[in-house]
């Protein structure tokens, strides 16, 4: 069974596994098909458009089916390794364990935002950028360098509260829960994240940096922790509604899994707290 | 995972050259595409001013297209609905150095561009702006249709 784990609790083994089987999913192009579709969704997902994957009541299961396949083929490579979670309102700093040398990398040098230590450095030879926005084939970070910091357990709470899942016009206008983490309105706390880490995880190609999984293991366990909440709220919409994925529609690009299917986690793993 | 993606991957990476956002087509990229969905409801951005300056050392500009509320070629190419920086038009153009910037426009009337996709800009020049402090003078990759 598989259980994800908070970060700052692997072992070295456990760190240097999960690396491991990164960089493997690198070499054979399989990580790479990850960052394709993800980017090809945010470019295509619109506000007054169809939309699956970002600013729709589908962000969550999306995300959820999402990296549930990337899980899969983590452990193809290494059947111990689960993805682990970045709790982002504790581990708040660039000097956490989660940015050192021995897990992901520390944050980018000064001029070209180059990560210059880990196994994602360019110096590594092993994490070539091939999905890309720009012309530079190393990955970037500008951990913390924006306007604001991380979002707060404080902030993170008050969203957790709120008890509509979502609500017309389902898009980054939205009220309700899931625009709320999805962070298009409110405190803003998923788009906060990307935008403090910098370098590929503000663009389209954000799966680039490993640190994508990590982070949208955590917004996976919100979810989770809000239905724990809420037991009573549904995701919405449940009836047919144009452009968006209802409850029992399909999503792309599966075409097999429906939101409906993705409510309950536990058949596919379990998180450690 | 379908072979072909992957094997398209993989030569993309072999070519090292530009234009490596457009991945290729493939049965997954397929999955990604939509049949047009003419919608009506877009922002008008054709009441935005143009703009052209030298930001940072690069050439921003910006003007309306005059089609704003149109899909442009939404669901006219081939499928490949996933990199279709052409694919969404929302009524106006940006280029840095003169390459374009793919850029969206928000519900509330907002911009993000592939290069801060996460952060809501106000209006297009400070979008552009933008772009250029995080570019670092690196030069975008074309946005095009496999």
């Amino acid at each position: 069974m598989t259980v994800r784990k908070n970060q700052a609790d692997l072992t070295r083994a456990e760190k240097r596994r999960f690396v491991a089987a990164l960089l493997e999913l690198k070499r054979s192009g399989r990580y790479d098909e990850f960052v394709d579709i993800h980017n090809g969704f945010i470019m295509g997902d619109t506000d007054h458009g169809e939309r699956v994957g970002h600013r729709s009541p589908s962000f969550l299961p999306w995300h959820r089916r999402f990296l549930i396949d990337f899980e899969r083929r983590l452990q193809e490579v290494d059947p111990s390794v689960a993805l682990p979670y970045w709790d982002w309102t504790v581990d708040r700093t660039p000097t956490a364990s989660l940015w050192a040398a021995d897990f992901l990398g520390g944050t980018g040098r000064t001029g070209d935002g180059k990560v210059m230590d880990g196994a994602f450095a360019e110096t590594s030879g092993s994490w070539s950028i091939n999905i890309r926005v720009d012309q530079r084939p190393f990955l970037r970070r500008a951990l913390g360098s924006g306007r604001r910091g991380l979002p707060t357990r404080a902030e993170v709470d008050a969203v957790l509260a709120m008890p509509v899942y979502d609500a017309s016009p389902w898009n980054s206008a939205s009220s309700g829960f899931r625009n709320n983490l999805e962070g298009w309105r409110g405190a803003d706390l998923h788009n906060r994240v990307h935008v403090w880490v910098g370098g590929q995880m503000t663009t389209g190609v954000s799966p680039n940096d490993p640190v994508f999984w990590l982070h949208h293991a955590f917004v996976d366990k919100l979810w989770a922790d809000w239905q724990a909440r809420h037991p009573r709220s549904s995701y919405l919409p449940v009836e047919p509604t144009r452009n968006v994925v209802a409850l029992n529609d399909t999503m792309r690009p599966w075409n097999d899994v429906t939101p409906a299917d993705m409510l309950d986690h536990t058949p596919y793993y379990t998180y450690d707290g | 995972m379908p072979q072909a993606s992957r094997r398209t991957v993989i030569g993309v990476t072999a070519g090292a050259l530009a234009g490596l956002a457009a991945a290729g087509p493939s049965a997954l990229a397929a999955g990604l595409g939509r049949a047009a969905s003419a919608d009506g409801h877009r922002p008008p951005a054709t009441d935005l001013k143009p703009f052209d300056e030298v930001y940072r050392g690069r050439r921003i500009q910006g003007a309306p297209t005059g089609t704003a509320g149109h899909h442009g070629a939404h669901g006219a190419h081939g499928g490949h609905g996933g990199h279709g920086g052409q694919a969404h038009d929302f009524g106006y153009r940006v280029t840095v150095d003169g390459e374009e910037l793919h850029v969206m426009r928000n519900a509330d009337g907002s911009w993000i561009s592939v290069v801060n996709h996460y952060e809501t800009y106000a209006e297009p020049r400070a979008l552009a702006r933008a772009a250029v402090v995080e570019l670092q003078g690196a030069a975008l990759v074309p946005l095009a249709l496999a």
